[in-house]
């Protein structure tokens, strides 16, 4: 069962993983080229639908009251249509980067 | 349960791989890849969770979800990239916010004051995500005109209804039982999302899609904080972080600050100070402006929105290869808040098959405008917008341009002679080496391509 008081040690735990987690996006963030802030920004997307993880807990257990499943199965849609949608994208979209692109490419009668 | 506390893990280490991949596109693909392992990982690992007694509303949640992300970017065009990407920011916010409304539901008034804080948080900036990224959606698409829409005392109407807002935040937080101050609080969220984003006007786009990003990430953090659940506080933390990133960069592209761009309802000002460049705009030929490229040594590109919504990505990249054939060196010069979103040019080039070492960005592309033969402007405007460099009284003074003015000569393909989207006036146009090719981009493009050939 979840805890529904924090801990006082759990919360200073959470703080502690939010801060670093906060820095190390920072850090990670900040390199990224802004050739690439179109799929990051879908990534990042995609990685925040981890609120899947509370959505299907949600739709799965033994609620109180019946809106909670309800709720919780509106949020597992939605989630995973960012997760799916999310992850999908971006590939597509990294797939048509190319630093060169091999031989030039005879299409549509373009050179002589 | 211990293993599924791994799958947590594995998760979270997974996600910021990924997110290192994408620091160069080489490996950004295989970095996505970890990611996807990571949540695939997550998700089964949740699965297994003992609270978990039902599972065909997560069959069903999942399918149902899954298969319409999937059907979304399999058949979604590039061009409406931000169009999905504001979907998909209200989707993640909905789906935060959902999970706090039925843990309040179910829990309310036996939740500690800390959980019931990280609620707020999670509630206010999840119901406002997910309208303001509605509105948001609406602009882009056309739905809702991209012009500011105004009224007066908004900004004070917005304060008042952000500080109820917080009030009955901070009052739930001393008494959780008070279900009157949640809900309160859930419905000036959803309202004060719509009232933020419509006074935003359609070519400050990249910074609201940027922040809203933040905000979703952020009401996911809040989330893992409400559940104790660390993945959720890192991977929230990590999009939240990149929003806010995205955002300040957009901001220091445009020379403004966050606080003007949210509530400066730019684009809707009178024109006080920028009337003043006048003349004759020069029309130039289809033919005039093939010769100079087939003889150029060097052609910048420089697109914008414009570009977008006449779909002209491929017209220039036939042009282009053209040119290449020819022995010209052609670059493309893209400026960090050209178009709707953050990095949307590179995408749409990058679609129409344009490799990325021809990409530059503005601080590049800069030193190399004086020695080059033609830029060529396609559908971008405030971006190069001479105005901002040079007339301290401009709206954008000091927004940092591609100054493609200084390249011998500028040709400017434009729709029509009316203004860009923030109603300014853009003495570029007027300038004695600056040509106007008027017309749609695409077919601009295409007929040049023709031309080329004949020269």
């Amino acid at each position: 069962m979840e805890q529904l008081v924090f801990d006082p040690r759990v919360l200073m735990a959470s703080l502690y993983v939010f801060a670093l987690a906060a820095f190390l996006g920072y850090q990670i963030i900040s390199r990224v080229p802004p050739l690439l802030h179109t799929p990051l920004m879908s990534a990042t997307n995609a990685l925040s639908a981890i609120s899947v993880v509370g959505a299907l807990v949600m739709a799965g257990r033994e609620n109180h009251h019946e809106v909670s499943t309800w709720l919780g199965f509106v949020a597992v849609i939605s989630a995973s249509i960012n997760v799916v949608g999310g992850f999908l994208i971006t590939d597509r979209m990294l797939k048509m980067f190319k630093r060169e692109i091999p031989s030039k490419p005879a299409k549509k009668g373009s050179g002589k | 349960m211990n293993l599924i506390e791994f799958t947590y893990l594995a998760a979270s280490i997974l996600f910021i791989f990924g997110l290192k991949g994408l620091t160069h596109p080489d490996s950004a693909r295989r970095g996505m890849l970890c990611a996807a392992a990571g949540m695939t990982a997550a998700i089964v690992g949740t699965l297994f969770k003992p609270e978990i007694v039902t599972y065909q509303w997560i069959w069903i949640g999942l399918l149902v979800g899954g298969a319409i992300g999937a059907a979304m970017s399999i058949w979604m065009p590039m061009t409406a990239m931000p169009e999905r990407t504001a979907l998909s920011h209200a989707f993640g916010a909905l789906a935060a916010a959902l999970v706090g409304i039925a843990e309040y539901a179910e829990h309310g008034s036996a939740l500690g004051r800390v959980k019931v804080g990280a609620l707020g948080f999670e509630i206010m900036l999840g119901c406002l995500t997910f309208t303001g990224s509605l509105i948001a959606f609406g602009k882009l698409y056309g739905a809702i005109k991209g012009t500011p829409i105004t009224f007066k005392g908004q900004n004070l109407f917005n304060m008042t209804l952000l500080a109820v807002m917080i009030g009955c935040f901070l009052y739930l937080v001393y008494d959780s039982s008070a279900a009157i101050a949640f809900y309160t609080m859930m419905s000036l969220g959803f309202c004060f999302g719509v009232l933020l984003v419509i006074p935003i006007g359609s070519a400050d786009m990249p910074v609201v899609m940027s922040l809203l990003n933040s905000y979703a990430g952020l009401a996911a953090a809040a989330t893992g904080f409400v559940l104790g659940n660390n993945v959720l506080i890192i991977a929230g933390t990590l999009d939240g972080f990149s929003g806010f990133i995205l955002s300040v960069l957009m901001c220091r592209a445009m020379n403004r600050s966050m606080k003007n761009v949210l509530f400066g309802a730019f684009g809707a000002v009178s024109e006080t100070a920028a009337g003043a460049a006048a003349g004759e705009m020069r029309e130039v030929s289809l033919e005039d402006v093939a010769t100079q490229l087939a003889y150029a040594k060097q052609v910048v590109f420089v697109p914008g929105y414009g570009m977008a919504t006449a779909q002209a990505q491929y017209a220039v990249r036939e042009l282009s290869n053209l040119l290449e054939g020819r022995g010209v060196t052609v670059k493309f010069g893209i400026h960090p808040v050209a178009g709707r979103m953050p990095g949307h040019m590179n995408v749409l080039l990058a679609e129409a098959n344009v490799p990325y070492s021809l990409l530059y960005e503005m601080d590049q592309i800069n030193p190399d405008l004086s020695q080059t033969d033609v830029a060529v402007v396609i559908g971008a405007n405030d971006v190069v917008n001479p105005d901002a460099r040079d007339n301290p009284k401009s709206p954008i003074a000091g927004m940092p341009i591609i100054e493609v003015d200084r390249a011998r000569s500028v040709v400017v393909l434009k729709r029509g002679k009316g203004k860009g989207f923030s109603g300014l006036e853009n003495p570029l146009f007027f300038k004695p080496v600056t040509g106007m090719l008027y017309g749609d981009a695409k077919s601009s493009l295409t007929s040049l391509a023709q031309a080329v050939q004949e020269v």
